[in-house]
């Protein structure tokens, strides 16, 4: 129950009252807790775990060849499984590119979503590592710590 | 009645058991500091945990056997200890992937004959690409591949045909034509084992579809209805023959 009004305090005292209530209530063993071994056993109802059987659909003879396919792609399943993979799957494109690739794709996407004001202080940036002979004059000479703009009290 | 004292498991590795047989593990499960000691001196202690498969279960500190058959290790993975037995009815097992038959329509789930005590259900949801207003085109009297997801012994089975990924794999309804014929669970196991001789001998002979189904179901297609039943009596009979007749029969069969 709710009631209108009611202090903080004395809300809480009714909850701890009701809590104590309960609590004394709940029945608990009294015994104490048995040590648990950990079993090193587990029990199996399951002949597929046990021994190694192959997957139950089969094809010959190009009879049925989503099922050869399927054999095929099964069975090697089952055996990478227990062996461990020690060939690594022939990708597309190899890791030394995906690296030099990643690189350079984090800094020009990450422009890509950079406020405008940032994107001017990334330019500056860029401008100053690179050449300092060709000076653009007016444009660069923002200073690199743009002042922040303060929320200005309109005058009376 | 004097409980037996226990063998050690591994002296029993392919000999028959008989139900009540106590198999005793080497102490190398013990959490004693003095097991751990015993466990260092006495030999590479078996990394994780032992399997306790079908035909066993546990009891104190070994196995109980519970089924009459060779008993069977396999030392990879931690080791596993199994009873081979042989039985002609299946129970369902979860993961298990078997051939039903479907026999009723009852709103959105289906119910599927799997040769156990109860027939299974599978919602129509559990397809491949299937939502609510595409259903899959599933009749009575069809024959579906699929797996458990629930079996216990208390709740009605359940079966699904895709995978966890929700992809089908093979799995969902198996086309038209083909037989369909029940033999012993122990010769699946033995068909589906990695290298089974049947199967690489009779995919010789000419080619054919096979879908074996962990309940004793097997389906089978060929070109022509004789090749089919060929097939189907080969493999019923190769369970009691030796391989020196099956080989003859085979002989004879590809020779005419």
């Amino acid at each position: 129950f709710m009631q209108r009004g009611l202090d903080s305090q004395t809300k809480k005292q009714l909850e701890e009252e009701e809590k104590k209530i309960i609590s004394e209530e709940h029945w608990y063993l009294d015994v104490p807790d048995l040590k648990e071994k950990e079993s090193c056993i587990i029990e199996e109802r399951s002949f597929l775990r046990c021994e190694d059987l192959v997957y139950g659909r089969m094809s010959f003879k190009g009879f049925n060849p989503e099922v050869e396919k399927l054999m095929i792609q099964m069975n090697s399943k089952c055996k990478e499984e227990e062996i461990e993979e020690d060939d690594r799957m022939e990708a597309d494109v190899s890791d030394e590119e995906m690296a030099r690739r990643y690189e350079t794709l984090v800094g020009t996407i990450g422009k890509k979503f950079l406020r405008k004001r940032d994107q001017r202080v990334l330019k500056d940036d860029d401008d100053e590592n690179e050449d300092d002979e060709v000076e653009e004059g007016n444009t660069n000479t923002r200073p690199s710590k743009r002042a922040k703009k303060m929320f200005l009290k309109p005058q009376d | 009645m004097a409980a037996e004292s226990g063998l050690a498991a591994e002296a029993l590795v392919g000999q028959v058991v008989l139900p009540g047989d106590l198999l005793l593990l080497p102490a190398h499960y013990d959490e004693d500091a003095e097991g751990e000691r015993l466990r260092l001196s006495a030999g590479a202690a078996p990394q994780g945990r032992l399997l306790c498969g079908p035909g066993l279960r546990r009891s104190g500190a070994g196995l109980l056997v519970t089924k009459c058959g060779l008993l069977r290790h396999r030392p990879a993975g931690g080791g596993a200890y199994w009873v081979d037995s042989q039985q002609k009815r299946y129970v369902p097992v979860k993961g298990d992937h078997v051939i039903g038959i479907v026999t009723a329509k009852a709103g959105d789930v289906f119910r599927l004959d799997v040769g156990g005590s109860e027939p299974a259900s599978l919602s129509y949801l559990a397809f491949e690409g299937a939502t609510k207003r595409n259903r899959p085109n599933v009749q009575v009297g069809d024959l579906i591949y699929g797996q458990f997801v629930v079996a216990n012994k208390d709740m009605e089975p359940e079966m699904v045909c895709i995978d966890s990924s929700g992809k089908s794999s093979g799995m969902g309804i198996i086309g038209q034509d083909g037989f369909l014929f029940k033999v012993s669970l122990g010769l699946i196991r033995k068909l589906l084992a990695p290298k089974c001789e049947i199967i690489q001998e009779l995919s010789q002979l000419y080619p054919f579809e096979l879908v074996l189904g962990m309940n004793g179901r097997i389906w089978v297609k060929a070109k022509t209805v004789q090749q089919t039943l060929i097939i189907v009596n080969i493999l019923e009979a190769c369970e009691y023959m030796t391989a020196e007749q099956r080989r003859q029969a085979l002989a004879k069969l590809s020779g005419n």
